[in-house]
């Protein structure tokens, strides 16, 4: 039997997702990858992989894996209960896994989108450069055929016996509870062709996630703002852009967007904070701020380097009891 | 003297470059060549590019490079004239095409709308040379212009759950090849054998955005022997 975790019931929605497929626009590809980038390199990163490396987005949970290898899981993002072996395991740090080990997830707490990466990522048949599953497109995944993961997928990786057991730092970890985010906007595309009164409608009210929220995109619910274009000429939309339809309701495009469309859009959203966006339930709350292109650019150069920067917080063993122990010793 | 061309923000590592309001043959041809223009400047700072009916946009890699040295990038693409025979982009593409009742149940409907006899409909289809404006919707659905206006037609009332793939259809003055089974609201007109879209192949698709396209009539044998399916 080849090495891997074998899917015992792949939960509401479970895809496997590398970073995206990018050049391929151009023949109408979208790109696909992670909803939420931070919760996904957190997990890789837990695992000693590359940020891209191709890891599990499991949406509410439910999934549950045996281990057919001795290797390393790390689970990050939404707040589930993870277990391995029916023992409770915490999320956002990485554990040893041994042959015939059960990790199962139960359906998430707060947030909506986990991540499980294992160590040296799923050994899957990259499409168009990308192990990114994109449904719509009948796209990459374990059989590139776009599919969810299914009872029986065996999903491919190597052995990896964990040395050290890796925690991400508290401050570091995003925090689901409050099922709200606030997203930074880059004005841009038609900006123009929506009025003042519009714009600071959108950017001083509070919208809320429907129930029409997928990995196409975010459709929210709230007062609504007007251009003074019908439709335009179909043009490419990236990541983040935010499209008006003519009911005045805006809609978030996200990783599996169209790669063209016809509504007029005000700008895009702040990479950074899609995740948090990716995050919420239906019903949470959305406030959009507007920043520069410039700011944007920093933000952006500031995350990566505050990324880079953390330090992950090595454990001395692999068992809780043990490190009470040891903190009872000092205490001592 | 060429059309007025904008440049805009898309996004945090998106610009949007317009080349005017309204699809033509030179615009699009302007669009493919200002593209792999783009290509050869920006070079491993280019993250992707969306061509479309009378815009490109352009995705950089913002930890490698900003929207000034982009923006720059995009005015010299823009100054350099076009070179007709570097021009890759311009190939022309013939697709086969089998006009009839069976495999286009549009068509009688079509032509009885535009009061026209289908042999006319299958014609005038033919007689253009068409655009490739844009790629989008689904992998591989080309969006070709412009349709001669006799035969176009709105789209369907009332969409279909299921065309096949290799649907040739009409919608306003656009026409375009299905390139899966998918929903769709099209004018369906005739099915053509060649693949749009195999994503084992390399290029996955005959055409891309600027390309030329004619189509041409061959009968059931023919499409049948070239791998189509009724």
């Amino acid at each position: 039997m080849s090495s891997g975790l074998k899917v015992l019931q792949p939960g509401i929605f479970s895809l496997i997702e590398d970073a995206g497929r990018f050049g391929h626009h151009g023949i109408g590809l979208t790109s696909g990858g992670p909803m939420d980038p931070q919760a996904f390199q957190w997990a890789n990163r837990l695992c000693g992989n590359p940020l891209s490396a191709a890891a599990i987005e499991i949406t509410v949970g439910g999934l549950i894996l045996e281990a057919t290898v001795d290797t390393t899981i790390a689970i990050t993002g939404a707040t589930v209960p993870f277990s391995i072996n029916r023992q409770t395991r915490e999320l956002w740090q990485s554990h040893p896994l041994k042959v015939g080990d059960r990790i199962e997830l139960g359906f998430a707490l707060s947030g909506s989108r986990s991540y499980l990466a294992v160590a040296g990522g799923f050994t899957i048949k990259p499409i168009f450069n990308s192990a990114a599953t994109v449904t719509r497109e009948a796209l990459g995944g374990l059989h590139c055929d776009g599919t969810a993961l299914q009872a029986g997928d065996l999903l491919p990786c190597s052995v990896n016996p964990a040395r050290q057991q890796l925690r991400v730092p508290e401050n570091q970890r995003p925090d689901y509870a409050d099922n709200s985010a606030l997203l930074r906007v880059i004005l841009g595309y038609q900006q123009q062709a929506f009025s003042t009164v519009s714009q600071q409608r959108f950017f001083s009210s509070e919208y809320r996630v429907t129930e029409s929220s997928d990995r196409m995109g975010f459709r929210l619910k709230g007062p609504a703002i007007q251009s003074t274009l019908d439709g335009i000429l179909s043009e490419g939309i990236c990541l983040g852009a935010i499209q008006v339809p003519a009911d005045g309701q805006p809609i978030i495009l996200l990783n599996d967007r169209q790669t063209i469309g016809g509504y007029p859009k005000l700008g895009s959203v702040l990479s950074l904070d899609l995740g948090k966006l990716a995050q919420l339930l239906p019903g949470g709350s959305v406030r959009f701020e507007a920043i520069s292109i410039e700011q944007a650019h920093n933000a952006l150069l500031l995350s990566q380097q505050r990324f880079n920067d953390a330090v992950l917080e090595t454990l001395t063993t692999d068992f809780d009891d043990d490190e009470k122990d040891e903190k009872g010793e000092e205490g001592g | 003297m060429a059309p007025q061309r904008t440049i805009s923000i898309a996004g945090e590592n998106a610009l949007i470059v317009y080349f005017g309001d309204t699809p033509s043959e030179a615009i699009a041809a302007e669009i493919a060549a200002t593209a792999s223009q783009l290509r050869i400047i920006l070079d491993d700072t280019l993250v992707d590019l969306v061509p479309s009916y009378a815009s490109l946009l352009v995705i950089y890699d913002p930890f490698k490079t900003d929207h000034h040295a982009v923006r720059k990038a995009i005015r010299k693409a823009l100054n350099t004239p076009i070179d007709p025979d570097s021009n890759q982009s311009a190939s022309l593409v013939t697709l086969p095409v089998y006009y009839s009742i069976e495999s286009g149940p549009d068509l009688q409907s079509l032509a009885d709308n535009a009061g026209l006899t289908i042999e006319d409909v299958i014609t005038i289809h033919q007689q253009s040379e068409y655009r490739v404006y844009a790629i989008g919707f689904a992998p591989g659905f080309a969006y070709l212009g412009e349709l001669d206006p006799r035969i176009a037609a709105p789209r369907l009332a009332t969409p279909r759950q299921k065309v096949p793939r290799g649907a040739v259809a009409i919608a306003d003055r656009q026409t375009a090849v299905y390139p899966a089974e998918s929903p769709g609201g099209w004018n369906l007109i005739g099915l053509c054998p060649q693949l749009m879209f195999d994503p084992s192949l390399e290029p996955s698709m005959p055409v891309q955005v600027g390309d030329r396209v004619r189509f041409k009539a061959i009968d059931r044998e023919t499409y049948l022997d070239m791998g189509g399916l009724l």
